[in-house]
């Protein structure tokens, strides 16, 4: 594996918003995030789960619900009032409308997506019209006091259940009245506490399940207003509940961090009566799990400890493989963190602001796995507020670490940082060339000489760098056949020949960058891109997708390199292809041009072209095993992954020079601290 | 009657209540349990024993009622046979002969004639399989029952693991981590497993199962305390399963009630836990029930159910878990450190039982009459502390006085209490009088009073020995202290040693006046008035295990035995050997009323008896192989009333009974009786009623019959009401004579018919007489034709008249008569 000097870097203080709601596409393979600093995002089911898009929040929006309509429209609601259409292509809010009804605390379509309902804070439920190119208000139901924080549409769209404070009312559509109204805490005596429904589901039997503040889920037969069944499942509040599709399977999350499943079970062997059963308990999260979701095949839930847990249902699984283990996203599946190399200083993003940190130094050495003692401890430099409610899209600091570049939904900063002994000035670049905004990922070239901004409509922009402050816009490649997706990821080669950049539709194209035109495409494939990085020497770009697998392309031959033919004839270890996360950045050793590396949020590998490719057979994290064996045997043993998984989580990993590499983790427990207190809870033994 | 040619070895109650699940007759009145060989019978509301029902030669694995008769109770034996009782009455009814060992029974109301038992499987060790065993039809009481049908294969032993589900649709089985499932009518297995991963509180293996009575729902208990209920098991796939978890330590017991709304668990927390509706959050406690829960079973009315623990006791616990009765039997601690004593005054054996109480256990009743708590600490349980316990005790010979030891096992120095307990008549209890710490400086080994009935109460001395060399002797003497409630306390009066050797037994002679102390290799006796050296006695190599004295005409002679196989019986008079024995002796026991001691031998894995008298070498009885197990302890019990013992070789037996412990802490004794004289229904009889259970309908409905046959004439009707007002002796008699010993119909029926009319008031004695075998003469001709008459001739009294007169107009002669058929029937059920 080769021995590296390792900057551990723990000082990245990011803390993750938490999960606020979910929203599974309806019939789709898609499933809407919204956090608790109105981030959207949205995860592809089909690629591994792979957080596709990244719409960043703003200090003026809160989401408080999402819902797909009218087939791939999202559209979210929050505490501001509006109801807020995003544009996915080009991952920004499209359109807003005012509900009228101030603070919006839920919100739901219809089963064919043309119409949204929304329950406001003045206890009205408001029915919008899905029209082509917005919503259109179409009138207001029923109004009475108490804020309506949960709706639920009946499949037949006829009826909408509503839960309020101690109540829960339903809905006629057509009339717009209500036709049944339901106290649920009427149950229960002497309570002088307000019961809250926090989240309630319509089935087409009829039947109303609601969960509440006092720990039950509740099934009501809506038009008798008669309880049907009561399940007290925690001591602390049910805050969410979702249907599976077939309406056989419910999961709900408390406020202890628990999710449960309930199944529609038969009572006995053949015969049609059913039961609602509670059966599995999962504990996943710490805190409130706000929102949950049910897809065909997994049980998803999300928490205030930002943790996204996708809890695959055994019993649908034709076979064990990748969706059948149960998978766990607190960090991003993209880089936060960029570094210049030659003046050893990271760049960390945070939702607002950016820290520019300059990393230790040691003049000592030691053996494998020795801890050095610092000469110069790392120092904090300079941090960049950015201005205005919006958040961060993207940052970069340039390898010589004298530009400093963000960008937010509508504009665009960079800056010139000047480095005079211990002193540092910032200094902002002026008059920088209008930009079709906001830019969704910026990318400094090797010399520091230009810098590339990936833009909507798989437009990447080459702005020249000029001493001793400023820039302007040398072209902008477009795709040659067009796109509408914006490009979410550069790479840029360091002979500055190259600029490979990567769009929504998942389409690599390759620019030349001496003659200003496109070079080539490369070939097209049925996955997400997560990481890709043009080789210093020999110009070979390395695409890591979200299905785990690794491509070679060579710019120059325009086509697949022969050691990426002979992967895919071999195939990747089982092991490889069943982690977890996706590889977020890949970087190249100039002194041994056959390796490459890669990392996840659980490992760091080298990958050493030169060796031969492990077998299924063969285990896949060998390093220990290696390291006890005799130096002749270890030679048969050798594989080229070479794996490491003593840094974890790993938000970000890099090479400053051929054996020095920087490291930098956030380990959860100090995420945990940052967090509120969870509810306290008795455990037995304590 | 076969003639009392052999002793036996009977095991003598004190058996283990849990062999098996407790079962409730069907109206909840009585309690069925197997206990060692025996099905006993309880009364629910009295909690006495009622009947023991024996027959079985081995231990009952499981009884259950006959689900087609209520009256009726199937009981499986590890002899290899099923028996049908009648359990009102105490009667088997017949027995299957299956050939196998049974380890546990199932009955089913589904399955018409067959019932289902755990068997091994041949040839294989430790595997099992569960088998259904046809039970024949065919007349006879012993009957064969070899056609068995495999159900399941590689099932477990315990009768826990194995349940059948609602109607008996299917059955489900568990060992270690596999559930399986197999539907009896698509003839499916499904199999499904917990994942075996070792958590801190213990592994997850299944430990229990019960079935829903209604649903299509398995609860199986586990081992590290989690309960699972399982759900849509009858898909491979998309079965489920909801987890229950109180439990901090194995699920012993799991039991539905009988709608299945509530599940009750136990463990060894000695907590009773009821769920409600399969909720982790709706769940009520019964603690503290003494010791760790081994079965739950629910009555099929559900009012009741009842818990048999680990320590033989089984609790009865009413429907909205409130403790309502409960029944004792013998508590087996571990370890019997006291041995047996008998307690003089109740004849009761006294042994540890609860950790720091002492046990008093009537023998007759198989019931703890009541428990001494002697170390007054709170016991806590917890692996690998050392707890105080109770190692010795001594009665005085009237039992007013009581000597316990107790001592907290520490690795260096035990602390020991000697506590001395004064008989108060008032409480009828005893009560601490003294309480002495640290009485020897090491463990002491053994202690006993001077045992002098007709000496006067101040004479009274203690005699203790340590393994600090010395034996100390302990008197009363007055209290000086006047802040002191009672006038006696106990203080030591001297301290003897022998040349510093460790003193290991002590034994007064019959008249108190001589000590006999062994130390090691060597008995010192003792004057007790001045305390003087008189002789030492040894017989090289080899320590003095046993010491005791002669009785009555043998009373010169005492004898020792040693650890090197040797008994050996010296003449005090001469001060010489006067013969001795090889004999591996490990318990010597004499019998406080006759000159005979009883001494077993432990020889190459056999316990062998020897009854001999002190003043002949030759053992007056020898019986080699008593049991497999070796025998720790022994007692002689005083009879209530001497025994009338035929043969000359069994008269040691005449005054007392020898009652021995194995160390499988099993009570055994030696019965000359045969097996069928032991079996002789108990004298009680219980009344006959319809043992169905009363509900607030059948109350209303049998309101509206009454007043229904009070109008009408029906016979039967208005017998059963009679019964309710006083009948004549003989009408009850002939009610409470089990159906089954009675002569025939026919020859009964004029002679109870009689006995139901009024007797016209000029009738004579003689008439009647002659019209009872005039009518007799009749029946066989035509029994209709009478019952006609007899209906005729009752339509003309008006009914309530009727119930009014009913009761004595019975002649002597007929009483007589009835009492006759009574006698010759019971002739007849013996002869059987």
């Amino acid at each position: 594996m080769g021995e590296f000097e390792v900057h551990r870097v723990r000082f990245f203080g990011l803390v993750p918003a938490g999960v606020r709601c979910l929203a599974c596409q309806p019939r789709g393979g898609r499933l809407a995030l919204a956090r608790t600093d109105g981030a959207v995002e949205v995860y592809n089911f089909a690629a591994n789960y792979f957080q596709e898009k990244v719409i960043p929040g703003s200090e003026a929006r809160s989401v408080e619900a999402l819902c797909w309509a009218a087939g791939e429209r999202l559209f979210g609601a929050g505490l501001g009032g509006d109801i807020t259409e995003y544009d996915l292509a080009r991952l920004c809010p499209a359109r807003s409308v005012d509900g009228c009804g101030g603070p919006v605390w839920s919100m739901a379509a219809n089963s064919t997506g043309t119409q949204l309902a929304i329950g406001c804070e003045d206890g009205s439920v408001k029915l919008f019209q899905v029209v082509p190119g917005g919503i259109q208000f179409e009138r207001n139901l029923d109004r009475r006091k108490g804020r309506i924080l949960c709706l639920s549409w009946h499949p037949s769209d006829t009826r909408i259940a509503a839960g309020s404070i101690d109540i829960l009312r339903v809905f006629d559509v057509c009339s717009g009245q209500t036709v049944q109204r339901i106290m649920v805490n009427y149950h229960v005596q002497k309570v002088k506490r307000e019961c809250i429904v926090w989240s309630i589901a319509f089935l087409s039997s009829g039947t109303v399940v609601s969960s509440d503040s006092f720990g039950r889920v509740q099934f009501w037969d809506w038009e008798r207003g008669t309880l049907l069944e009561s399940h007290t499942i925690s001591t602390s509040a049910v805050l969410s509940l979702a249907v599976s599709e077939k309406e056989d399977s419910i999961i709900v999350g408390t406020s202890t961090g628990a999710t449960y499943q309930f199944q529609l079970l038969p009572v006995k062997m053949g015969s049609l009566e059913k039961r609602w059963v509670r059966t599995k308990p999962f504990q996943h999260h710490t805190h409130d799990v706000r929102a949950v979701a049910h897809s065909s095949t997994a049980l998803i839930s999300g928490g205030l400890d930002a943790q996204l847990v996708i809890r695959p249902l055994m019993e649908k699984m034709q076979k064990k493989g990748y969706d059948a283990a149960l998978r766990k996203f607190t960090f991003p599946h993209r880089r936060l963190v960029s570094c210049a190399r030659k003046a050893r200083l990271l760049l960390f993003q945070f939702s607002q602001h950016l820290e520019l940190w300059r990393l230790g130094s040691t003049n000592e050495t030691g053996k494998d796995g020795e801890v050095l003692p610092l000469c110069r401890m790392p120092e904090h430099l300079v941090q960049l507020k950015s201005k205005g409610p919006e958040h961060i899209y993207c940052s970069c600091v340039s390898p010589c670490g004298s530009w400093v570049a963000y960008s937010t939904a509508s504009r665009f900063h960079l800056y010139r940082v000047q480095y005079e002994g211990d002193s540092i000035s910032v200094k902002k670049v002026p008059k920088v060339p209008k930009l079709l905004l906001p830019a969704y990922q910026l990318q400094f070239s090797a010399d520091s000489g230009s810098l590339f901004v990936a833009s909507a409509r798989g437009s990447v922009h080459v702005l020249q760098l000029l001493e001793p402050g400023g820039c302007k816009l040398l072209h902008t490649f477009r795709p040659p056949s067009g796109s509408p997706e914006a490009v979410y990821l550069l790479a840029a080669s360091a002979d500055g020949h190259w600029v490979a950049a990567v769009s929504g539709d998942w389409a690599i194209h390759i620019y030349n960058l001496k003659c200003f035109k496109h070079h080539c495409a490369v070939p097209a494939y049925s996955c997400a891109v997560t990481a890709l990085a043009i080789h210093p020497v020999t110009n070979n770009l390395v695409i890591a997708y979200s299905d785990q697998q690794l491509f070679e392309f060579s710019i120059p031959e325009k086509q697949y390199t022969a050691w990426s033919r002979m992967v895919q004839n071999c195939g990747l270890h089982r092991v490889w292809l069943e982690r977890d996360s996706p590889i977020t950045h890949i970087t190249f050793n100039p002194k041994n041009p056959s390796h490459i590396l890669l990392h996840d949020v659980y490992m760091f590998c080298v990958l050493d072209k030169s060796l031969p490719l492990p077998d299924n057979s063969a285990l896949l994290m060998n390093q220990s095993t290696l390291k006890q064996l005799p130096e002749n045997a270890r030679q048969r043993q050798l594989h080229a992954f070479k794996i490491c998984k003593k840094f974890q989580p790993l938000l970000f990993a890099d090479l400053l020079d051929e054996n020095c590499l920087v490291m930098v983790e956030r380990p959860i427990m100090d995420v945990k601290t940052q967090l509120p207190l969870p509810i306290q809870q008795k455990k037995f033994g304590t | 009657m076969v003639a009392p040619a052999t002793l036996r070895v009977v095991r003598c109650g004190g058996s283990s209540l849990h062999g098996a699940r407790a079962v409730f007759s069907a109206d909840s009145k009585y309690l069925l349990c197997a206990s060692g060989d025996f099905v006993k019978m309880y009364s629910v509301a009295t909690e006495e024993t009622l009947r023991v029902m024996g027959g079985h030669a081995d231990l009952v694995t499981g009884i259950q009622l006959n689900p087609h008769n209520h009256m009726q109770l199937y009981s499986s034996s590890l002899d290899g046979s099923i028996k049908l009782w009648d359990f009102m009455d105490g009667i088997p009814i017949k027995t299957f002969t299956v050939g196998s060992k049974l380890l546990a029974l199932y009955a089913l109301a589904s399955s018409e004639d067959s019932v289902f038992a755990v068997i091994p499987k041949s040839g294989e060790r430790d595997t099992f399989q569960l088998v259904s065993v046809k039970l024949t039809k065919a007349a006879g009481q012993d009957l064969e029952a070899r056609e068995l049908s495999v159900v399941l294969d590689g099932v477990d032993a315990s009768p826990k693991h194995i349940a059948f589900g609602r109607e008996g649709e299917y059955v489900a089985s568990v060992k270690e981590v596999n559930l399986q499932v197999y539907f009896f009518k698509r003839k499916q297995l499904n199999r499904f497993s917990v994942s075996t991963t070792k958590t801190k509180s213990g592994n997850n293996h299944f430990t229990c199962i019960a079935c829903h009575p209604t649903e299509d729902c398995i609860a199986t208990g586990h081992a590290d305390g989690k309960i699972r209920l399982w759900r849509n098991f009858h898909h491979k796939k998309e079965y489920t399963f909801s987890t229950l978890h109180w439990h901090h330590d194995t699920v012993m017991d799991l039991a539905f009630s009988v709608e299945g709304t509530s599940l009750l668990s136990g463990g060894v927390e000695s907590v009773l836990v009821l769920w409600h509706n399969e909720s982790d959050h709706q769940k009520d406690f019964l603690p503290r029930l003494g010791s760790a829960i081994e079965y739950i079973s629910m009555s099929s009315d559900g009012a009741l159910c009842c818990t048999l623990h680990t320590d033989n006791r089984i609790t009865i616990i009413n429907s909205n878990l409130r403790f309502c009765k409960s029944i004792q039997g013998l508590i087996k601690s571990t370890d019997v450190k006291t041995g047996l004593v008998v307690d003089p005054r109740t004849k009761a054996l006294v042994l540890n039982g609860e950790p720091g109480h002492l046990q008093f256990y009537c023998l007759q009743s198989d019931q703890q009459l009541f428990s001494l708590d002697i170390v007054q600490r709170q016991y806590i349980h917890q692996a690998g502390l050392n707890q105080a316990d109770l190692v010795k005790v001594a009665f005085s010979a009237q039992g007013k006085w009581l000597a316990t030891v107790e001592e907290i096992e520490e690795e260096s120095d035990p602390e020991l209490q000697l506590k001395l307990w004064f008989y108060d008549e008032e409480t009828q209890s005893f009560k601490l009088n003294t309480r002495i710490n640290m009485p020897h400086d090491g463990h002491i080994t053994d202690m006993c009073f001077r045992d002098m009935d007709e000496l006067e109460e101040d004479s009274l001395i203690l005699v203790t020995t340590g393994r600090d060399c010395v034996f100390k002797v302990w008197v009363m003497v007055e209290d000086t202290d006047p802040e002191a409630q009672q006038s006696v306390s106990w203080s030591c009066d001297f301290v003897g040693s022998y040349h510093n050797y460790q003193a290991t037994n002590c034994c007064f002679s019959e008249d108190g006046s001589l000590l006999a102390v062994s130390f090691e290799e060597t008995v010192t006796v003792w004057d007790s008035v001045t305390w003087d050296l008189k002789c030492t006695f040894c017989h090289p190599p080899g320590k003095i295990r046993n010491i005791c004295f002669g009785r009555l005409t043998c009373s010169k002679y005492l004898i020792g035995a040693t650890d090197y196989g040797f008994l050996c019986c010296w003449n005090l008079l001469s001060c010489a050997l006067e013969w001795s024995a090889h004999l591996n002796v490990l318990v010597l026991q004499p019998d406080p009323l006759s000159e005979h001691i009883a001494a077993v031998s432990w020889l190459s894995k056999e316990s062998s008896l020897f009854v001999f008298k002190p003043n002949e070498p030759r053992p007056i009885y020898i019986q080699r192989n008593l049991c497999k197990e070796k025998i720790q302890l022994a007692a002689f019990v005083p009879r209530d009333e001497p025994e009338t013992i035929g043969s000359e070789k069994y008269l040691w037996l005449r005054r007392s009974q020898l009652f021995f412990l194995t160390d499988t802490q099993e009570l055994m004794t030696l019965s000359t009786k045969s097996l069928e004289e032991r079996l002789t229904p108990s004298s009680k009889q219980l009344a006959v009623e319809e043992s169905l259970p009363v509900t607030p309908f059948s109350l209303l409905l049998g309101k509206h019959r009454r007043q229904q046959s009070q109008e009408g004439t029906d016979l039967g009707k208005l017998v059963v009401h009679n019964k309710h007002e006083q009948d004549s002796p003989a009408v009850k008699e002939l009610l409470h004579t089990p159906a089954h010993v009675l002569p025939s119909a026919s020859f009964l029926c004029p002679i109870f018919i009689n006995s139901l009319l009024i007797s016209k008031e000029n009738k004579s004695a003689e008439e009647v007489v002659d019209e009872v075998e005039m009518e007799s003469e009749k029946t066989e001709d035509d029994s209709d034709e009478e019952r006609d008459v007899t209906e005729m001739e009752q339509e003309d009294p008006s009914p309530v008249e009727l119930l009014g007169e009913m009761t004595c107009k019975l002649s002597k002669a007929q009483e007589k008569e009835l009492r006759k058929i009574r006698k010759i029937d019971y002739s007849w059920i013996s002869a059987f």
